[in-house]
């Protein structure tokens, strides 16, 4: 096996990176891929919580740097899907506990036992950003519908490109259906007039997310919520699938996104 | 191998440490570097560094990964001086400064020079929020300039995309100079001493043409011959 390795970042905080980490591979794992997800927030981790896996943490990314357990003791396996496994963060240290260079020779030593390695990146461009993007063969940018996020992903998407890391793929979060309707919030056309890149993924607004995350089961368990279905879209366009992406605005909007990018 | 430092000059100055790189190869230079800062590490604590390049070529992987090595030392590479336009290119894309000091602003604004009609820049993507363009001439951008993205020409700048961001043309003083996009919306607009923001809010820009008019800026739709 040589995994893929994937972080999602966005610049901005608060957009989803993490719920997208956790569902994505959720989605991933259900289709029978073995996963890894590291915490790249060290210091402010919160992944490990979204995954429900808060409590069975001994060993975490920092104890393997630096050479207080092997990687496979620090690798926390899910209690429902036995491909999921999750490196967390370590919660009482800072992004400078660890370098870009660790990530990669981390990542190297992973990609031998897993498909996926997905990465949460911190918010941000500093130091934690550039750990986590230092061993990513595909960067998903991940927005919110406004103007300040997308602001924040047009600058990440700028830095990806002149660290050699793009072309990116973008995933625009938390989309309410009504509002865009009523002309009071941008479009996935608007953000994608701008950022001009490849989409993959489009994920409605969805008041589970909040009561799944504190649950510590993330949405893509339930099959019958929009949002979870959203994220194990973007699982499969992961894995080279060809789907149309979901109607959350309007029916011939979309069609014309679809039939316009494929 | 220990290679002699002969080529690496060091000094201090008012903004932090100027490295200077001679000729010799690019990989043993930055090695040799390295050792330095190994065995005198309090000297280079959280030091921040400005590299002269010399004529040194530099790509984004190389630059990228001193940059990354600097910083697992705890210092900081903020600046890339070179007499390479691509090393500059490079180092302006990688967010890093290629000038240390920034000139005083002058009552005199200096008569231009250096700025001939044919120099140009020619950028062939699209500047997107975060990057400057600096550039003593002319400036073609065949691409969108993104909100946040800032393009500081002393000559004039024509933008083939849509324009969202700040242009400065004429930046040294140069009140012949304009600014021109097919779609016009900058954020803001600076041509010499003189500032304009966009009216125009959520409106979808036209191919328009800004110059300096008496004294004032003003922006008018294109019109051929």
């Amino acid at each position: 096996m040589t995994a893929k390795v994937a972080t999602v970042t966005s610049g901005k905080g608060g957009v989803g990176k993490t719920t997208a980490v956790a569902n994505i591979a959720v989605g991933l794992a259900s289709l029978g891929q073995r996963v890894v997800c590291i915490d790249g927030d060290i210091g402010l981790r919160n992944l490990d919580v979204v995954l429900g896996l808060e409590n069975r943490i001994v060993y975490d990314l920092v104890d393997v740097v630096e050479g207080r357990c092997r990687l496979r003791q620090a690798m926390i396996r899910d209690k429902r899907l036995p491909e999921l496994y999750l490196i967390p963060a370590a919660q009482t240290r800072d992004k400078s506990a660890v370098s870009p260079s660790d990530m990669v020779r981390l990542c190297d030593e992973l990609r031998q036992e897993c498909d996926w390695i997905l990465i949460d990146s911190p918010a941000g461009i500093e130091r934690g950003f550039r750990n986590s993007i230092a061993a990513a063969d595909q960067v998903l940018v991940m927005t919110n519908p406004e103007v300040s996020a997308v602001r924040d992903a047009d600058r990440v998407i700028g830095i990806l490109d002149a660290e050699e890391k793009g072309p990116a793929l973008l995933v625009i979060n938390r989309i309410k259906p009504a509002m865009v309707k009523r002309g009071d919030m941008l479009s996935v056309e608007d953000v994608l007039d701008l950022l001009a890149i490849q989409l993959v993924g489009i994920v409605p607004e969805d008041e589970n997310v909040i009561v799944a995350s504190n649950r510590g089961t993330p949405m893509a368990f339930d099959n019958k919520s929009k949002a979870g279905q959203a994220f194990h879209n973007i699982a499969r366009r992961l894995m080279g699938e060809v789907i149309p992406f979901m109607d959350v605005e309007n029916q011939g909007f979309f069609q014309r996104i679809f039939s316009g990018r494929k | 191998m220990l290679k002699e430092p002969s080529n690496i000059q060091i000094k201090g100055i008012r903004e932090g440490l100027m490295v200077s790189f001679g000729d010799e190869d690019w990989d043993a230079l930055t090695s040799a570097l390295i050792n330095q800062i190994n065995e005198r590490p309090t000297f280079y604590q959280s030091a921040r560094i400005v590299l002269d390049a010399g004529s040194h070529i530099l790509g984004v992987n190389e630059l990228a990964s001193f940059r990354d090595i600097l910083s697992e030392h705890g210092i900081t590479l903020w600046a890339v001086l070179s007499n390479s336009s691509t090393t500059e290119q490079t180092a302006q894309n990688l967010g890093l400064a290629t000038r240390i000091s920034k000139p005083k602003s002058k009552d005199v604004i200096e008569p231009v020079e250096g700025v001939s009609e044919e120099k140009a820049l020619w950028i062939q993507h699209t500047l997107r929020s975060g990057t400057r363009i600096e550039f003593l001439g002319n400036v073609i951008v065949f691409g969108d300039v993104n909100p946040g993205a800032e393009i500081m020409a002393a000559g004039s700048v024509l933008v083939w995309g849509r324009l969202r961001g700040l242009v400065h043309a004429g930046a040294n003083g140069n009140e012949e100079a304009v600014v021109g996009a097919l779609e016009f919306s900058p954020m803001q607009l600076r041509i010499a001493g003189k500032i304009a923001v966009s009216p125009k809010k959520n409106s979808k820009g036209k191919l328009e043409i800004a110059k300096l008019k008496d004294g004032n800026l003003i922006a008018e739709p294109w019109k051929p011959g």
